[in-house]
């Protein structure tokens, strides 16, 4: 019984403290904050998930992709789509009528079933990723030249969801959503439920993520970064764990936004183009790459402080968050997790050169 | 021994690290030990000794340069109420926010304005998809906004007053005007989103039952600059009209083009609906001088409170700054608010509403009503022609305030637009 005890103990305290808090953090946090601010952090939370995503692909794989928020969009976009069928009430939604559409789209109608919608949040962004991921990386392209790539991909989702404004609801995206599953959206029952239903995910998430990396698969991708020809020579084929990285980091980045919709209440083209893009691959450097834990405090925390910092300062806001994070990537360039690792290092190796000393003296 | 020490200090180590993802999360989910207890008392803003409004606009990114200048006439028109006794006894406290060009972060800033400072109203937005993100918001909390920009109807929110210009204020109008002084043929030109569209869903509505002619309908998307094809189509086509729903940095590129082609407003008519003395301001003047605009208010419109209302404004903000439609709506609409709340002898939401109905004053466009059917504005409809100096001179008004009337209830042919 004791031995159960010091293992769990073992196992929470010692060798998974940090997210263990966290994770207590994040289901306590409604004792302590308002609605409005449990809401805020529901999205963070929702971040967080598409941080694991990014975190695997680049602290782990090495592979930098700049266009997540395509899939983050996506996995918004399907969510949204049945947000909003469920509060028009078998109707043509209000932007297709403005457009100048009488009929509801095909595609627009399997969309009021939530669990298709859902599936569908993660399915094809899953699927997105495995035709690009498949094509490039088979062709062996790689560092710079995916990155542009993906860029590329996120500026022809924002133009070609902006343009089909009938379809997608263009540059205002699509909002004014009333209830989710039959429960009012504004009642804060719902909200809180919301938060809570993020944070299990979230949970899963990281779970998922661990299992991966602690397995051989997880051990070839950090293998894939540090020396790709090798793993090749050694008889892997690398094309098919970088598709794979690349099709999961995608499908918890569409889980994210299906996440963020119905906690946000809006989804718009801007919110797949480059910038949320770069600020999504930011919050993972500051946090930590390579951490899995790193990604979600830095997606969090990140998060929390533009909210803060614009709050206090709405003129200029935007500067203190260019320079908190210039700061940061030059003095940490470990993000926020490697300074308590460093700090361990650097304490450590006092320690050994203590007991060396006092081992000469005898 | 060495066990033992490395276990101490990964105990440390752990602490250290908890107090400070602690702190850190708290900080980040900010300002809670003040914040939280305004959540106590649902009518802070009563309770206090100020009374909280909201300002929401775009201070960043590419709509800033317009939403800028808005912020400021609210906020003159607020030092106003506050030197001149405030309001209920109180003095307004202003709560600025930052939209950033951003709707969803409109959204979110609304959330915090409302359910966090619990503010008594909000006067903010200037897109239409900013105010769209905005919306349910405002109707889940029973909030108040005051928006100040002309939109394209097919709207009306019990929880929005609407101090711009609805379609038959400015569109229809100058449709109208257009179709017996200048001519049939129409060119329609538009940035592409949801404004030009709808209004251009309205236009085309509109020629075909006063005999007008469509001859073509052009979108570019936002932040468009190379309009070459469009003046080549324009040339070929000769329209008698261009009706222009460009918005931003599309305007400048626009009408440059068109003067380094050689039209002037001499060789084609143009009509734009979202150029005002600020926008010229950009495009300059000598490529915007001769061609038309629609609005209900100009820095040059002649009544004794604009006098005064322009004096003020460049006094406190330069000489070199100038009012247009949209500036005057933003301060206008924070006196309204301001009146309603000495009718109701509260800041209550459902009271001010009330109160608000059928609330006349006299501001620098003339005499606005608010309708209490739509809570749009009474205002008279002006078409200008721009300067050589930049301002508009009004070359033709309504006589009286027009009826707003958002979903073009009262015209037969637009029967069929609103849904």
């Amino acid at each position: 019984m004791l031995e159960i005890v010091a293992k769990i103990k073992e196992y929470f305290l010692k060798r998974n403290a940090v997210i263990s808090i966290i994770f207590v953090l994040l289901c306590l946090a409604p004792l302590f904050l308002s609605d409005f601010r449990i809401n805020l952090l529901g999205k963070f939370v929702a971040f967080a998930i598409l941080a694991l995503g990014i975190d695997l692909i680049w602290g782990y794989t090495g592979i930098l992709s700049l266009g997540h928020g395509v899939f983050f969009g996506l996995g918004a976009y399907c969510m949204a789509m049945y947000l909003k069928l469920e509060s028009s009430a078998g109707k043509v939604p209000d932007f297709m009528s403005w457009s100048g559409l009488e009929v509801m789209p095909w595609f627009w109608k399997p969309f009021a079933s939530a669990p298709f919608a859902l599936t569908m949040a993660i399915l094809i962004p899953v699927l997105l990723a495995m035709i690009i991921g498949y094509l490039t990386f088979k062709n062996r392209i790689r560092g710079v030249y995916f990155t542009i790539l993906t860029q590329a991909l996120s500026i022809i989702f924002v133009v070609l969801f902006i343009g089909q404004q009938a379809y997608t609801g263009g540059t205002n995206g699509i909002t004014n959503f009333k209830t989710i599953l039959g429960f009012s959206l504004s009642d804060p029952a719902t909200k809180l439920s919301l938060y809570y239903i993020a944070v299990l995910l979230l949970l899963a998430a990281y779970v998922f993520c661990k299992l991966i990396i602690d397995r051989r698969i997880g051990r070839v991708l950090v293998a894939i970064r540090d020396g790709e020809n090798r793993i090749r020579f050694s008889g892997y084929n690398p094309t098919v764990y970088k598709v794979f990285v690349y099709a999961i980091s995608a499908g918890l980045a569409g889980l994210a936004g299906a996440v963020y919709v119905p906690q946000v209440g809006i989804i718009s083209p801007a919110e797949m183009g480059i910038i949320p893009s770069i600020e999504m691959v930011s919050w993972v450097a500051i946090g930590g790459r390579g951490t899995l834990t790193g990604a979600i405090i830095g997606a969090v925390l990140v998060n929390s402080l533009k909210s803060v910092v614009s709050e206090s300062f709405p003129d200029i806001w935007s500067y203190f968050i260019g320079i908190t994070f210039i700061v940061i990537v030059i003095f940490m360039p470990s993000g926020l997790v490697g300074i308590y690792q460093q700090i361990k290092k650097v304490w450590r190796n006092s320690l050994l050169l203590k007991r060396k000393e006092a081992a000469m003296k005898h | 021994m060495k066990i033992r020490f490395a276990n101490k200090f990964k105990g440390i180590a752990g602490v250290v690290t908890i107090a400070l993802v602690l702190s850190l999360l708290l900080a980040g989910c900010g300002t809670e030990k003040t914040g939280g207890s305004n959540e106590a008392k649902p009518a802070a803003t009563d309770a206090g000794d100020t009374i909280k409004v909201g300002i929401l606009h775009s201070l960043s990114g590419t709509m800033a340069i317009s939403e800028v200048s808005v912020k400021d006439a609210e906020m003159m028109a607020i030092e106003e109420i506050n030197a001149s006794g405030g309001l209920l006894g109180k003095k307004i406290e202003p709560i600025i926010e930052d939209g950033a060009s951003d709707w969803p972060k409109f959204a979110e800033k609304a959330k915090k304005l409302l359910q966090n400072d619990q503010v008594a109203t909000v006067f903010g937005c200037w897109t239409s998809a900013s105010r769209k993100a905005v919306l349910p918001v405002f109707e889940a909390n029973n909030g108040l906004l005051w928006y100040p920009v002309q939109y394209e109807g097919m709207e009306a929110s019990p929880n929005i007053f609407y101090t711009g210009a609805a379609p038959n204020q400015q569109i229809v109008p100058a449709v109208e005007w257009l179709l017996e002084n200048k001519g049939k043929k129409f060119f329609l030109l538009g940035s592409d989103y949801v404004f030009p569209r709808t209004a251009n869903k309205i236009i085309k509505a509109q020629l075909k039952a006063m005999g007008g002619e469509l001859i073509a309908e052009e979108y570019t998307p936002l932040g468009h600059t190379d309009y070459s094809t469009i003046i080549n189509k324009i040339k070929a086509t000769k329209p008698d009209v261009v009706f222009n729903t460009l918005n931003g940095d599309s305007n400048v590129a626009f009408f440059k083009q068109l003067k380094d082609a050689g039209i002037t407003s001499q060789d084609l008519t143009t009509l734009s609906v979202s150029v005002a003395e600020e926008e010229i301001r950009g495009i300059g003047a000598e490529n915007m001088k001769g061609h038309l605009v629609s609005w209900n208010y100009y820095q040059t419109t002649d009544t004794p409170e604009n006098k005064e209302f322009v004096k003020k404004y460049k006094e406190k903000y330069g000489a070199d700054r100038v009012t247009d439609d949209p500036i005057e709506a933003a301060y206008i609409q924070v006196h309204l608010w301001a009146e309603a709340v000495k009718k109701a002898g509260s800041t209550d939401v459902d009271k001010v509403r009330e109160a608000a109905k059928g609330l006349e004053y006299k501001a620098p466009e003339g005499l606005v009503k608010i309708e209490g059917e739509n809570q749009h504005l009474w205002k008279p409809v002006r078409i200008g022609e721009v300067q050589e100096d930049g301002l508009i001179k009004e070359i033709w008004s309504t006589k009286e305030a027009v009826k707003p009337d958002p979903y073009l209830k009262s015209y037969a042919w637009a029967k069929d637009l609103s849904n």
